[in-house]
């Protein structure tokens, strides 16, 4: 009778341990060797990806001490709302006071914030918000349609394989960023805009009219895109998903 | 009182007489009869659309959705798909465009997307069971099953069931199927399209037939230790090999190559010695390697670690490591000797230049590469068992080598791949049990899956692999099986060939590499089938003789052959006959004549109306534009029939240049082409006066 107990306690410690392993492989973050005072990011923000798809380049953020200086071994934990995944979600500080992530945005279409955050030496967390931008279908296409026909006008970024001509224009083109001045306009005058060109709306005759080259369709579709990277966010896509 | 007491009072007075029994009974049948429309109230579907109509009162528009909304299950029937779907009867909202705020599930508005959901339904894109009407059922894998809702960075697969050509909206899918064609997947693994064409490698691994001369045996035992030691952006995928079967292997290479016939210079071998220690030798190569234009298709890694350069050829920053100067000298004097279909350009070089660059690119070493591999000379018995390892990893599905024959099906065909039955997939530790993530478990960790298995392990980041994967799904039975009208067919392969002495020119040239003609080629430089019809005879003679780029602020450029006149000639006359375009009659227009008039009106329009100089440079001192090409000399390089008809539908001539088409009227288009035409340049004008 003892020994039966005896095995069953066995057996069933044995379980619970199995399962337990089983549990704790999911988040195991690194203890912090040391606090910092502030967040700050280095790259990573404001980057565009289609929905579900991992971003381009992994999110960057530097923890600091009261003076500014990097903190080494500092613990960040990242949040973000549902859907969105961090690889890793948590981890100290490098070296050199940085904490670098993958992030893959949720499959809603719109702005999410994530959130870093650290604890300082009073025990009290130190947060980071950081805006990114999922693409939906229709946004996708006007990004692609924004690279092949706006950019080297409305994109003030060189790189050696593709020089920006926003400098050579005798009247600046708006950046699509430029929330301020075009969530002013309305979906209808951008479309007349990019269909007739810059002399519709008594603009610039160097906006040339791409009304004959692209459809309806994609006049659309670079119109939510524009309005999706819009800064500040535009209206209708205003919504931002952060955690609740 | 024992509990059979309890029961048998119970009985008694319950069943005491027929007409009790009979209202009891009654009563049970009753509630038994309230199970079915109660199961069917709690049902999660009549959930979701009792939440749906208590969402819709409280908006502003409750009217009109109401009107919308059709109770009761919903079914989208598509026989010929094989389609039943019940998925709008929860996800009620997918077409109510006033309800784009919603986010939460299910009854979010559907993305706007091509195609609507009565003539493909649900499951086709998203899968998951259409019939099913609760949620675990129709969004989950359950025994009876397995193919669970597609997560959202998949979704891009079920677009290629259909289309079997690139697509603009699915970057993903094009993405996989070109890295499938260029990362060698294909040489082991069949994969057939739909249309049952076998889908061929883009990538052309080298022949080993002659590798003795090429490189020591050495640097091929490091190579298989670890191919991205050697180049970082090396493709040949690491067949984590022991060091005794990486001895071995590299022992039976190095026996069964041959002799392969270089011709080997004097003059440029002991040319290429003096540039290691001569400074004002190596800047000479060093301009020599920038004036070719090498770094347009070659990368090389700077000091800060970042590669500078083009990924058309092969990276080149240890090349001095790995390959004999002999040889080196011989592929720089002409590439297509040593390997006939080699994307690489036969440059005219003299045996000096030859030499010059030989010794630039040998002083490209790593000396750390090569520091540790010590190999005694190979016994018979490693050269043998070297043999049967090459036969086991099917290294010869990629590589041609002596004496082993290219194994046909060397890995399971992946045609079906997207549908395979997950009971019959054996899951490594960890992945969980779904296709999906099996298939990337295969392409992150192929050798998890257990002993013995002999798929090499690849370096894909993550965007590749999720790409691979959807690649992969769209290769599945409902691709197979779809009817002919929901099929959009590949774009066919184009082999063309360019005839007779200019089109061995071509090919000798490799203009393919860069240039497209007739569907096939590179796009790193313009598209060539319509030149005959674009540009003068005198411009290009003076063009092929010395190249010069046309767009500013561009860093890949046409290098210069150093072709002979009887070369340039034979060119020309075959692209100025050949390569013309139907729509444009090149003696329409005179190329010079018209009314200074017309000229005057074609310039107010260039500078006002059109405003031609945000993106082109006429005046070198005023204009900027960055984007087209420049102008200067527009009226001795191109045709008055081509500019005419280009200013009137550019995209008619050049699909997808950013050039817009402005609807101009036959008057403004005319005079633009008169304006233009007079742009003569200075050096030409000069020399006319001459």
């Amino acid at each position: 009778m003892k020994r039966t107990a005896c095995i069953l306690v066995l057996l069933i410690t044995a379980l619970w341990l199995g399962c337990s392993r089983q549990a704790g492989t999911q988040a195991v973050a690194a203890k912090p060797t040391a606090f910092g005072a502030a967040l700050v990011e280095s790259s990573g923000g404001k980057q565009t990806a289609e929905v579900g798809t991992p971003l381009a380049q992994p999110l960057v953020v530097q923890v600091n001490d009261e003076q500014g200086n990097a903190v080494t071994g500092a613990l960040v934990i990242m949040h973000g709302p549902g859907g969105v995944a961090f690889d890793p979600a948590a981890g100290v500080s490098d070296s050199s006071g940085q904490f670098t992530t993958n992030v893959a945005l949720g499959t809603i279409p719109g702005r999410y914030q994530l959130t870093a955050s650290t604890t300082n030496k009073a025990g009290k967390t130190v947060e980071l918000k950081i805006e990114e931008i999922a693409l939906g279908y229709q946004e996708m296409l006007g990004s692609q349609l924004n690279d092949q026909y706006c950019a080297r006008c409305h994109n003030q970024e060189s790189s050696p394989e593709r020089v920006s001509n926003y400098d050579n224009l005798a009247v600046k083109p708006h950046l699509f960023t430029e929330g301020d001045t075009l969530n002013k306009i309305s979906d209808a005058d951008l479309a007349a805009i990019i269909s007739h060109g810059g002399p519709a709306l008594n603009k610039s005759s160097l906006m040339p009219p791409y009304g004959y080259t692209l459809s309806k369709s994609e006049i659309q579709a670079v119109i939510a895109y524009i309005r999706m990277v819009s800064d500040p966010p535009y209206g209708a896509s205003g919504i931002v998903y952060a955690q609740k | 009182m024992r509990l059979p007491d309890t029961l048998e009072k119970l009985r008694q007075k319950l069943f005491s007489d027929t007409v009790t029994t009979f209202g009891w009974m009654s009563v049970v049948l009753l509630i038994l009869l309230a199970i079915a429309p109660a199961k069917n109230f709690f049902a999660d579907w009549h959930r979701y659309q009792r939440g749906y109509e208590r969402l819709i009162s409280r908006r502003s528009d409750a009217v009109t959705l109401r009107r919308h909304f059709e109770p009761g299950i919903q079914q989208i029937w598509l026989p010929e798909m094989d389609v039943v779907d019940r998925c709008t009867t929860c996800h009620t909202a997918l077409k109510e465009a006033s309800l784009m705020d919603v986010t939460t599930q299910p009854y979010r508005v559907h993305p706007a997307i091509p195609h609507k959901a009565e003539e493909f339904g649900c499951s086709v894109c998203h899968r998951g069971q259409g019939a099913a009407t609760s949620v675990e059922e129709a969004h989950q894998s359950t025994l009876a099953w397995e193919e669970p809702i597609l997560p959202a960075k998949y979704l891009e697969s079920s677009c290629g069931q259909c289309h079997q050509q690139d697509l603009k909206g699915t970057p993903q899918l094009n993405l996989g199927r070109k890295a499938l064609a260029q990362y060698g997947c294909v040489h082991c693994h069949t994969i057939k399209r739909p249309d049952g064409a076998v889908i061929t490698g883009t990538d052309d691994p080298p022949s080993l037939a002659h590798i003795a001369g090429k490189t020591t045996r050495e640097w091929i035992y490091a190579w298989l230790k670890d191919p991205q030691s050697y180049s970082t952006t090396a493709t040949m995928p690491n067949p984590k090999l022991s060091d005794a079967d990486a001895r071995d292997i590299s022992a039976f290479l190095i026996t069964s190559s041959t002799p392969a016939s270089l011709q080997v210079v004097q003059t440029s071998l002991d040319q290429a010695k003096k540039v290691k220690d001569d400074a004002a030798l190596q800047t000479k190569a060093a301009s020599l390697y920038g004036e070719s234009f090498c770094a347009s298709c070659h990368a090389v890694q700077n000091a800060a670690g970042n590669l500078v350069g083009g990924n058309l050829g092969p990276e080149l920053t240890k090349v001095g490591s790995k390959v004999k100067p002999e040889w080196l000298q011989a592929w720089i004097r002409n590439p297509h000797v040593y390997d006939p279909p080699t994307e690489m350009p036969h440059y005219r070089f003299t045996d000096q230049e030859v030499g010059l660059l030989t010794g630039f690119l040998m002083g490209k070493a790593d000396p750390d590469l090569l520091a540790n591999v010590r190999l005694d000379p190979a016994t018979p018995e490693q050269v043998a068992h070297g043999k049967r390892l090459v036969n086991d990893y099917g290294c010869a599905s990629c590589h041609e080598i002596n004496g082993v024959k290219r194994p046909e099906n060397f890995a399971p065909e992946l045609t079906k791949i997207g549908s395979k039955p997950v009971n019959q997939l054996a899951f490594a530790p960890g992945v969980s049990h779904t296709l999906y993530d099996y298939i990337e478990a295969k392409i992150r960790q192929p050798r998890a899956f257990g002993p013995g298995l002999k798929m090499p392990q690849y370096t894909f980041n993550t965007a590749q692999v999720d790409a691979l994967v959807n690649a992969l799904l769209s290769h599945n039975e409902r691709a197979l099986n779809l009817p002919a009208a929901k099929t959009v067919p590949a774009v066919a392969a184009s082999h063309y060939e360019p005839a007779g002495r200019a089109g061995q020119l071509i090919n000798d040239l490799s203009c393919f590499s860069c240039h497209a003609i007739n569907g096939r080629g590179g796009d790193m430089a313009p598209d060539l089938t319509w030149e005959g019809s674009a540009v003068q005879r005198d411009w290009l003679v003076q063009f092929l003789r010395n190249p010069n780029t046309l767009r500013p602020a561009l860093i890949r450029r046409m290098p210069k052959f150093n072709l002979t006149d009887a070369e340039i000639n034979t060119l020309a006359d075959y692209i100025m006959t050949v390569y013309q375009s139907p729509k444009v009659d090149r003696e329409s227009m005179p190329l010079a004549g018209y009314p200074p008039g017309q000229i005057e009106l074609g310039k107010q329009l260039y500078y006002s109306k059109y405003g031609c100089q945000g993106c082109h440079i006429l005046d070198t001192k005023q204009d900027k534009g960055y984007i087209g090409p420049t102008l200067t000399h527009v009226g001795s390089r191109l045709t008055a029939a081509w500019i005419y008809n280009w200013l009137k539908d550019p995209q008619a001539l050049r699909p997808g240049t950013q050039e817009p088409k402005r609807n101009m009227s036959d008057e403004d288009a005319r005079a633009l082409t008169a304006f233009l035409m007079s742009q003569k340049g200075r050096e030409t004008q000069e020399a006319k006066k001459r």
